[in-house]
């Protein structure tokens, strides 16, 4: 675990927060090398899908982020992400997923510093919840797998075919 | 239906309720074309056939398999991966095998969870099991070992255990909708593999109800308010599942004022059904405060999982929730 | 067709190849990257050498796809996109990545830089498999020009455009043109007199054969979109025909109903219940108040209809809706003022003698309602000392943060002409002096050589309780004197407030019409706050004058150039390419449930009821794919950013974490 680096996902709109951080890059802001950056043309069409699948692909965890409220490149779309972003938190929740794990940050761009910092924010309370690893929630133990093992080889008779 | 020499055809039930199985069943006379047509050689509900018999069939000797229900159990695996084997064509039949279903909703709880809820703290059982006895995989017997199948932490659905050729979706399905999918097998019209066998629109295509630009206030529960009859449910308030939700029912739930419960699944397309739901009803939450959506939410829905999942649970991305510790 | 891809990891000198092991992130993505046929790396990816490299290779290898992992794209996306085009790949083909801003400068730890550098072009190969070739669209451009407001911006920019020869229609809410310009009385540092220098270019706008002005009027409704909007205009009921009346001004003369005029004069003069704002305006048409006309709250009177030369006046007139076709807008809406009574510690509002800096405009204004004396609210005393203070309702987290910009000059103006008018003592309350632009600096020295008590500190308060017999009858502002760091009470007879410069309280919802966002403080959000100050998010409409943020009167007429320099620009190219990234509605799949038509804030989203389908009007649609993301029946799809790309990039982007696949078959035992 003390080794543990995350893996997170972080969808950033194009406008905003996707210039925060090439702002972060242009001042040579130093932040941890977890987040891997998707750009999506505005935080509202971030999907739940897409976190839904990060996760499930291996993520440990996912950040989202856009211009600040009222400071949409779009208008008002960011709201749209916000009440998604609600919604997306009461089911993780539900799933068991920790509220730190999924993180909604608004930063303008020129706010790299601030982009950064949430990012710093991320990965470090993602680190401290450790490794995700949702894929092995749907292993079975060995025990079970065995089992059926067992039925294959109990059968494994009446399994061949007469030609 | 024509006069081709008679198919071989199979009927499985896996973790499911038998709703499916009643569903085949209410197609009425036309039971009877589908008994000239084939040869029943599993249904294990209805009719004779033994598990060894189907083993020593050759490999895709099977020309139709309707398989409902998910994989929860060892030998519901085993089962669905000699009947892949065994047919020619394997249709996962309703919800249960699409999706999970209701018995997906296990996977927001771990094995030893439902069994502690069965055996251990279920009212009806509680006096009958003072010494706490659970199923065990394995049981020593002066005669032997005896196996009962081992139970599962997490339900999957059919294509999340074998290939699956085609999808018949509902919660059951449709009896004229099982129909049109036996005579397009039969007829040999079949659609790309992997096809879900249904129109691909959703249920607000097929309700009558007059529907305007949506802004949601607040969520009611079904029992809170007694909606119009004229208008959207979702429009009053009411958590209907119909604009995510694959049509084909005739939209049956909301012509009798009930909101869609999203049993026939999503839309081709859609990766994660509960994900477009929430997505789409969450989008139009009337509120740009963030504890004022925080607050329509917990309070309109108390059970987002069980609301957006109640059907697909076991097929969405996440498939189950977190397990918290090994048993 | 076999999927080809090409990717090209660029060094960028030192910069990524620094602290990302680039040589070997190619040599990865060749061998590790399904579909990969090519991979290289170069040290500067952007030069002629290496685009060439990557054109020939389209051309030799028959790539289908580009992977360009480099700077950020809002850099060189459309280098490498051309680069593509050259080689008859269609530009929407290639995908950048951004190795540089988002790895290599932000990390200093090579291993882990190498490893996120892998990530990216992972995602980036994945995804430009599913990328769709595109085709940006052509619309013409309709060479008339909507300018909404009529202020020095707006009446720059409608000049510019009509001189060049293009027709321009101006849109002023207030019976005449001419802004809060023709409320001044001189003009910081230069102190020339403001109608002076505003009237003649009133004049020759409301004379010019190219502008066509709707003053009293609204901006109603904006559809359309670049190069071809539809406007809608609400000219307000004046009551006075517009074409027969000559502006001779004998109703206003005879009109028997004197009213305050609480908008040119701010409550400080009169007017009558038929009126032009001031004598200069332009129109020279009058409009009846129809709240204060005797004729129209006690039904006779008539006067002024009984004496029109021309009977041009009519009652019966009602709003009319006026329909334009436009290519362009340029918003030059203009600000209001603070209200000061936010800060009633300050007493306006209640203290007769605290006057706003807009009143004490009035009050200075040769043509103003005291004919330029400034004296006290009794309308005789001359004050014998005035305290001017700054920063009201700015630089303030109570009410707006920011500087309003130009107060300070205002102020120092302002105790210019009471030094010049008065015997006054002048005292200023400043927190901090700005004077940035030519010749600012330089006045307020003069000022400083003219006697003007500067006082550095934020004024507590201001109130009329004395303490000290000197401070009787007076008004006493209380500040800490921040230089010499002691509390003062300064007793004066007259308190003039310069409160912040305000966004119009309707500027969001105007600003929504034509699909515009203001920032926090209700700003007009420019599309760059460098680079490109004067166009907006949404093409074709442009933004002039303060509406866009705080600035003086050189600074708001080169805006409104600015603005119509570029809107010259379009009409002279009379075509724009409109991005091909846009929404679509597969209508078969729609079944009309309308969760998406209040997702479109550029209304880009229409509901068929015949059909029951919703369906996206392309010219409208920015491209934001916040509809795709509402679908609930997923049919919604978003050009360059469907789920296919963004679920295959997630895939990619997690190329180290992805779950093995489950499925096994039965196996016969062997």
């Amino acid at each position: 675990m003390e080794n543990f680096e995350p893996k997170i996902v972080g969808f950033l709109c194009n406008w905003c927060s996707y210039r925060a951080a090439d702002l972060a890059g242009s001042a040579r802001i130093k932040y941890p090398p977890n987040v891997r950056i998707i750009r999506v043309m505005c935080s509202g069409r971030v999907d739940p899908t897409f976190v839904f699948k990060a996760l499930a692909d291996g993520a440990d965890g996912v950040m989202i982020a856009g211009c600040h409220p009222g400071e949409c490149h779009y208008i008002e779309q960011n709201y749209k992400a916000m009440r998604r972003f609600s919604m997306l938190k009461h089911t993780l929740d539900a799933m068991g997923v920790e509220s730190d794990r999924v993180q909604l940050v608004w930063a303008s761009a020129a706010e790299g510093q601030r982009l950064a910092e949430a990012i710093e924010k991320l990965v470090s309370d993602v680190k401290r919840l450790g490794p995700l690893k949702w894929p092995a929630n749907w292993q079975e133990d060995e025990s079970r797998l065995e089992a059926l093992e067992n039925i294959v080889k109990e059968h494994a008779e009446a399994m061949e075919v007469p030609q | 239906m024509s006069n081709k020499p008679k198919g071989k055809l199979a009927l499985y039930w896996a973790a499911s309720c038998g709703g499916c199985e009643i569903a085949v069943l209410a197609i009425d006379d036309k039971i009877l074309k589908v008994a000239e047509a084939f040869d029943i050689v599993l249904w294990p509900c209805a009719a004779d056939g033994k598990v060894h018999d189907i083993e020593k069939m050759a490999d895709q000797s099977i020309d139709l398999c309707l398989f409902n229900g998910g994989i929860r159990t060892s030998e519901q695996e085993y089962m669905a991966q000699l009947l892949r084997r065994k047919s020619k064509v394997l249709v996962a039949l309703g919800s249960c095998a699409n999706e999970g279903c209701i018995p997906g909703l296990g996977n927001l709880n771990t094995r030893k969870e439902v069994f502690d809820t069965v055996y251990k703290e279920g009212s009806s059982t509680v006096p009958e099991n003072p010494q706490d006895v659970r199923p065990q995989a394995e049981t020593e017997m002066p005669e032997g070992t005896l196996h009962l199948p081992v139970f599962y932490d997490t339900l999957k659905t059919l294509a999340q255990t074998v290939d699956v050729d085609y999808f018949l979706p509902g919660c059951p399905p449709e009896a004229e909708n099982i129909w049109t999918a036996l005579v397009a097998i039969l007829e040999g019209k079949l659609p790309p593999k992997g096809s879900v066998i249904g129109v691909n629109t959703t249920v607000c295509d097929e309700c009558k109800r007059t529907r305007h630009e949506k802004k949601i206030k607040k969520f009611y529960r079904t029992w809170q308010i007694i909606p119009d009859e004229e208008t959207c449910l979702l429009e009053q308030g009411l958590m209907c599942c119909g604009i995510a939700t694959r049509a084909g029912c005739g939209a049956l739930c909301p012509k009798v004022n009930s909101p869609c419960i999203g049993c026939h699944g999503g839309n081709d397309g859609v990766d994660d059904y509960g994900a477009r739901l929430m997505s789409g009803v969450a989008s139009v939450i009337d509120s740009n405060d963030p504890d004022e959506i925080d607050q329509i939410i917990s309070e309109g829905i108390p059970d987002p999982v069980g609301t957006f999942y109640r059907f697909s649970l076991a097929s969405s991305e996440l498939r189950r929730k977190k397990k918290v510790a090994a048993e | 067709m076999a999927e080809k891809i090409g990717i090209y990891v660029c060094h960028c000198g030192s910069n990524i190849a620094g602290t990302v092991d680039v040589e070997e992130v190619a040599r990865w993505a060749g061998v590790n990257v399904k579909d990969v046929v090519i991979s290289k790396d170069y040290k500067f990816m952007c030069s002629s050498l290496g685009q060439q490299m990557i054109e020939d290779d389209i051309k030799k290898e028959g790539l289908t796809g580009v992977v360009v992992g480099a700077c950020s794209p809002h850099l060189h996306e459309k280098t490498f996109r051309a680069t593509c085009s050259r080689a008859g790949l269609n530009p929407f083909l290639c995908q950048m990545t951004n190795l540089r801003e988002h790895v290599s400068w932000v990390n200093s730890d090579k291993e882990a830089g190498t490893v996120k550098a892998k990530s990216l072009i992972s995602a980036a190969a994945e995804r430009v498999k599913h990328q769709a070739p595109l085709e940006p669209m052509r619309v013409k451009v309709n060479p008339a020009t909507l300018v909404v407001g009529g202020g020095i911006a707006g009446l720059q920019a409608t000049l510019e455009l009509a001189d060049a020869g293009y027709h321009v229609y101006l849109v002023e809410r207030e019976p005449s043109i001419g802004g809060h310009m023709a409320q001044f009385d001189k003009t910081f540092p230069t102190l020339d007199c403001s109608a002076c220098i505003l009237t003649p270019k009133m004049s020759e706008v409301g004379q010019h054969e190219n502008v066509t002005m709707l003053t009293y009027s609204e901006l109603e409704e904006v559809s359309g979109s670049v190069g071809n909007f539809k406007v809608k205009i609400r000219k307000k009921a004046r009551y006075v025909n517009y074409d027969k009346c000559t502006g001779c001004g004998i109703c206003v003369e005879k009109c028997p109903r004197k009213v305050i005029d609480d908008v040119f004069e701010v409550g400080m003069g009169h007017r009558k219940a038929i009126y032009t704002p001031f004598p200069q305006a332009v129109p020279r048409v009058p409009v009846i108040d129809t709240a204060n006309c005797t004729y129209f709250t006690k039904g006779k009177c008539q006067v002024c209809s009984k004496i029109c030369p021309t009977a041009a006046i009519d009652y019966e007139q009602q709003d009319e809706i006026v329909e334009l076709e436009v290519g362009n807008i340029i918003m030059a809406t203009g600000w209001k003022l603070f209200d000061c009574k936010k800060i009633p510690q300050y007493g306006y509002g209640r203290l007769a003698n605290v006057y706003t800096n807009m009143e004490f405009e009035r009050l200075c204004n040769a043509a103003g309602p005291t004919n330029g004396k400034i004296v006290l609210r009794d309308g005789k005393t001359e004050p014998k000392s005035v305290a001017i203070i700054h920063c009201v309702g700015s630089r303030d987290v109570k009410t707006n943060p920011y500087c309003s910009s130009v107060c300070c000059m205002a102020a120092l103006k302002l105790e210019h002409l009471i030094l010049e008018k008065t015997k006054a003592e002048v005292y200023a309350f400043y927190i901090d002096m700005r004077t940035p632009m030519k010749e600012y600096e330089e006045f307020y020295q003069r000022l400083l050589e003219e006697g003007v008590h500067f006082v550095r500190g934020k004024v507590a308060e201001v109130t009329d309780a004395a303490r000290m017999p000197d401070e009787q009858g007076k008004l006493i502002v209380q500040v800490e004197d921040t230089l010499v760091g002691k509390q003062r009470r300064i007793p004066v007879d007259m308190v003039v407030l310069m409160g912040a410069i305000e966004p119009q309280a309707d500027a969001k919802e105007i600003g929504l019409k034509c699909g515009i966002s203001c920032s926090m403080a209700g700003w007009y959000t420019e599309r760059h706050p460098k680079l490109d100050p004067v166009a907006t998010m949404t093409d074709g409409v442009f933004v002039a004058g303060v509406c866009q943020g705080p600035k003086d009167i050189p600074a708001s007429v080169a805006q409104g150039a600015a603005a119509a320099a570029r809107v010259q620009g379009m009409i002279t190219k009379g075509e724009v390419l409109i991005e091909p990234i846009v929404a679509s509605i597969n209508e078969e799949g729609c079944s009309g449930c309308r969760i998406c038509n209040t997702m479109c804030p550029y209304n880009a989203i229409e509901f068929d009821e015949e059909k029951n389908v919703s369906r996206v009007i392309t010219a409208l649609c920015k491209g934001c794919g916040t509809c795709v993301a509402a679908c609930p029946a997923g049919v919604i799809t978003g050009a360059h950013f469907n789920n296919e790309q963004i679920f295959a990039e997630i895939e990619g982007i997690l190329w180290d974490a992805k779950p093995q696949t489950e499925k096994k078959e039965l196996q016969t035992a062997k």
